[in-house]
């Protein structure tokens, strides 16, 4: 069955090719939905059975390559078309197909009665199509491939409503955002895969990865490299600089925000990292950077989630924070938490998606905060489901959010010391806060919204979705519960995923001081904390609703500046932005493209026409005009004669 | 100062001249006798030469056949006498002037340059030899009776052509 | 003062180049006809002059040959500019300039 590995990547392709070409005729939207969501659900199981059949092979030969064809074969650059079937690819793999199948039946409801529904279904099957492809790659290039395939079907999607306005904005705004914004990261990937071909010879992970422990580079060398790939992972990953896309993309559909930037695109910077570890290794500066980064990040987007009133806005900056967790566990050496984090982040991170988009529908494409309350009433499923996510993101105990997340908190205080630890603590604070304010103020309390909407529960195909997550987000963490509690069985999910990581483990090799009685004393002090800033929540925002108000007209100034983002967009706008745009208005469109392009080919052009011009007066038709060229032809004949004597 | 020298200079002067008249005259008919007079005036240069038969043959065929061919055509066609020379297209003709003169200053140049009369002085008995008919024909007949008879059939179709190309078309 | 050939050749030259500028200059038709006539008789001098000076009989058996194609060319090409006239009723060369761009 591993063999059989590509097709997951097949099968969504020829669901984008089926729904691209013939959807606009098939006037079935179960069809449509059918053929979309079975592509995803076929891909699922062949990849369930690939991970049952892998599970049982012994460590050493749990890899396995399937190449397609050859690629590339020039000069010294061999690339092909192949998977690598292993045990990080399988568990990206599993989260991929899973999930997507989860929100693409999910989609079935939620895109109902929209004109365009085949084509989101095209376009969703075409992200899985490109997403499997990065997964499973085993070589750079292939990986680019699906890396930029990622960022078109974002544009796509994004933009899916291409009619829809904003105040200042239109959504094509932001599809072309989180595509500019990605081509500069991507920019720094290829830097980095230059350097990597360059020092290396071969762009193949195998190939790389090996001889990363057998020749000898400098440092610096490895330095560069991975600056460069990270710069492409902020890129796509949504890490300071380059996350300013993420927030705006929110006017994509919601499955779109909930699949592409929750559960897989922007989890695949975390997967490049994690497929690279033993470049970052060798790099130890760049994982001090990527971990200050992502605390950063973490940190930051978390202060601005707080004060945000749309509620899908709230959720795309505490993606942003999340992600920033899940660098900071790269940066400090534990890939294999880090990958867990991605795991349970898919699992609770498109559940409150999905939940956010049933709320949405419910009060008829209403996203403000402040017009809902007390829809608990009418929608139980959702509400329940949703405090479900909610108490796993903010890591409380046994839920999987809780499992993954102190793992990243112990490793961080354990390798790199106490600050990134309390940093994490505080943003985990803030994170637990601000899901419940979102969670307080939508479904309990008094209602706020009209008399004109009637909120209603969601039908079958989206809350089944949202209980199937639910169920995952309680579940999922015990796969990787720490030695301290599971003893002699060690942390199952690390065991899996141990001989990837092998070789960057042993080359960091600071797994410091590890007594259980820190372990246990860090994790109840992050569940205690945890704790407290939910009913501090919920005091605030079910009991006395004033003390918010209070705190931010005491506190105005830093309340306007976390409304707005701590004015980076407009930051970005006035340094780069503008300035390019003005450059590219006058200097290269008027100037360089206007008159000296266009200059010279209108010159060429008027040349040959007064050339023409000029030749069209020999052909006066009358041959004797003819017969005095023919003898001034004969005059210089003779002439050249002469002078031959 | 023998009678060669006398007959080509009255004989030359008197082509020459009527070449040049030839072309300037406004009137076709005017032109058109002063080409017969012109090859008139080459037949004595050909005896002068000592070529019988091309003198006699250039009397019956050019000036006796052809040039009252074109008079004919004259008669018929009665074109409007042309306006004076330098009245229409100065400019061109006044450049055909200098390149033919610019041609003929070349040719001259050439056959001085060439000096072909160090080589060939002529040799009166061969000269005369070769005038004669009979030398002409034999060598007609026997070595070149190949371009004879296509010469034949070139004048079959230029009559056949020209009968065409000339006749009335009859509806 | 001996005739050599150079005479006979320049006396040539000059009507074969009288010709060419009568052939370039004049407007009727008939009369370019005419100049053309010159020109070839023009040839016709030379090669009877080098036949006569090197004693072969050849060159005027070439006269000879030139003296029916001439005839046969004046022929067709009158017809021509009869069945010319018969269309354009001129034979003024300005007027026929169908060949313009």
């Amino acid at each position: 069955m591993r063999e059989l590995i590509y097709l997951t990547v097949a099968l969504p392709l020829l669901g984008f090719l089926i729904n691209g070409i013939f959807g606009n005729r098939i006037k079935n939207e179960k069809v449509i939905g059918l053929i979309g969501s079975s592509t995803i659900g076929i891909s699922f199981i062949v990849t369930l059975l690939a991970f049952f059949e892998t599970l049982s092979l012994p460590t050493d030969q749990r890899q396995l390559i399937v190449s397609l064809f050859t690629w590339l074969k020039v000069g010294g650059l061999d690339v092909s078309f192949a998977y690598q079937v292993d045990q990080l690819s399988l568990v990206m793999a599993l989260i991929v197909t899973g999930v997507g199948f989860i929100i693409h039946v999910y989609s079935i409801g939620y895109m109902h009665g929209d004109k365009s529904f085949w084509r989101f279904f095209a376009y969703l099957n075409l992200f899985i199509f490109a997403m499997m492809n990065l997964i499973l790659a085993d070589n750079f290039v292939l990986l680019f491939l699906g890396w930029e395939g990622v960022g078109l079907c974002s544009y796509l999607l994004i933009g899916f409503w291409y009619d829809r306005r904003f105040e200042k904005s239109t959504t094509a705004d932001a599809a072309k955002k989180a595509f500019i914004v990605n081509r500069i990261g991507d920019f720094g990937f290829l830097l980095g895969m230059f350097l990597i071909f360059l020092t290396f010879g071969s762009l193949n992970f195998n190939e790389v990865f090996s001889r990363a422990n057998t020749f000898s580079v400098s440092t610096a060398t490895y330095g560069f490299i991975a600056l460069f790939l990270f710069i492409g992972a902020t890129g796509k990953s949504a890490q300071i600089p380059l996350y300013v896309w993420l927030p705006d993309a929110m006017a994509g559909p919601t499955p779109v925000s909930a699949l592409i930037h929750a559960a897989t695109m922007v989890t695949a910077g975390v997967y490049m990292v994690a497929r690279c570890s033993i470049i970052f290794a060798s790099a130890p500066d760049i994982m001090m950077v990527v971990a200050i980064i992502g605390i950063m990040t973490s940190f930051f987007a978390a202060t601005i989630g707080l004060v945000q009133n749309d509620i899908k806005k709230v959720l795309a900056y505490s993606t942003v924070s999340q992600l920033g967790y899940m660098f900071l566990a790269m940066g400090v050496g534990a890939f294999g938490a880090g990958i867990f984090h991605v795991m349970t982040h898919a699992f609770f991170k498109a559940l409150l998606f999905l939940g956010a988009g049933s709320v949405i529908h419910a009060m008829h494409e209403e996203q403000d905060i402040q017009k809902y309350g007390g829809l608990k009433r009418y929608m139980p499923h959702t509400a329940i489901t949703f405090l479900i996510a909610a108490l796993a993101i903010s890591g409380i105990p046994p839920l999987s959010g809780f499992f993954s997340k102190d793992e990243i908190l112990w490793y961080s205080y354990s390798n790199f010391g106490i600050i990134f630890w309390l940093a994490g603590v505080i943003t985990a604070l803030m994170t637990a806060f601000y899901m419940f304010r979102l969670y307080f103020l939508t479904f309990e309390g008094k209602e706020r919204f009209g008399h004109n909407k009637h909120p209603h529960e969601s039908p079958k195909v989206m809350t089944v979705p949202l209980i199937v997550l639910a169920v995952l987000s309680v579940i999922g963490g015990f796969i990787g519960i720490p030695e301290v509690f599971s003893g002699e069985h060690g942390n199952q999910f690390h065991n899996w995923l141990s001989p990837i990581f092998a070789d960057a483990e042993r080359k960091i090799m600071q797994f410091g001081f590890h007594t259980h009685f820190a372990e246990i004393l860090l994790m109840v002090i992050s569940v205690l904390v945890a704790v407290a800033s939910i009913f501090f929540a919920r005091y605030v925002y079910l009991k006395s609703p004033i003390i918010a108000e209070n705190f931010s007209k005491r506190f105005a100034g830093l309340h306007k500046t976390l409304w707005n983002k701590y004015y980076v967009d407009e930051f970005y706008d006035a340094v780069i932005v503008n300035p390019i745009v003005v450059v590219s208005k006058n200097v290269f469109w008027k100037f360089t493209d206007g008159k000296i392009i266009d200059g010279l080919n209108h010159f060429i052009a008027n040349l040959l026409d007064s050339l023409g011009a000029s030749l069209r007066k020999f052909q006066n038709g009358i041959a004797q005009f003819y017969a005095l060229i023919m003898v001034f032809g004969i005059a210089i004949t003779l002439f050249w004669i002469i002078m031959s004597f | 100062m023998n009678l060669e020298v006398i007959l080509f200079f009255v004989f030359g002067i008197i082509a020459a001249v009527s070449s040049i008249l030839m072309i300037t005259r406004n009137s076709a008919v005017i032109a058109a006798l002063y080409l017969i007079l012109n090859f008139a005036s080459l037949a004595g240069l050909y005896l002068t030469l000592n070529a019988q038969f091309i003198a006699v043959a250039q009397v019956i065929v050019y000036a006796g056949a052809i040039m009252v061919l074109f008079l004919f055509v004259i008669m018929l066609l009665r074109p409007e006498n042309e306006k004076k020379f330098l009245e229409s297209n100065p400019k061109i003709k006044v450049f055909a002037f200098v390149i033919a003169g610019f041609v003929l200053l070349q040719l001259i140049y050439i056959i001085f340059f060439s000096r072909p009369s160090s080589i060939l002085s002529k040799n009166l008995n061969s000269s005369v030899e070769a005038g004669t008919i009979e030398s002409i024909g034999y060598i007609l007949f026997k070595d070149y009776v190949v371009p004879f008879e296509a010469a034949g059939f070139l004048l079959l179709a230029a009559t056949i052509g020209a009968l065409i190309l000339a006749k009335k078309k009859y509806d | 003062m001996n005739i050599t050939i150079e005479y006979y050749m320049i006396l040539s030259a000059f009507m074969f180049v009288v010709g060419i500028a009568g052939v370039l200059t004049r407007r009727n038709a008939i009369i370019v006809f005419m100049c053309i006539e010159l020109m070839l008789n023009s040839a016709n001098l030379t090669l009877v002059a080098f036949s006569s000076y090197l004693g072969s009989s050849v060159g005027q058996l070439f006269v000879f040959f030139v003296m029916t194609v001439a005839a046969a060319e004046a022929a067709v090409g009158l017809a021509i500019i009869i069945a010319i006239f018969r269309n354009k009723l001129t034979v003024n060369i300005d007027d026929i300039n169908i060949l313009k761009w």
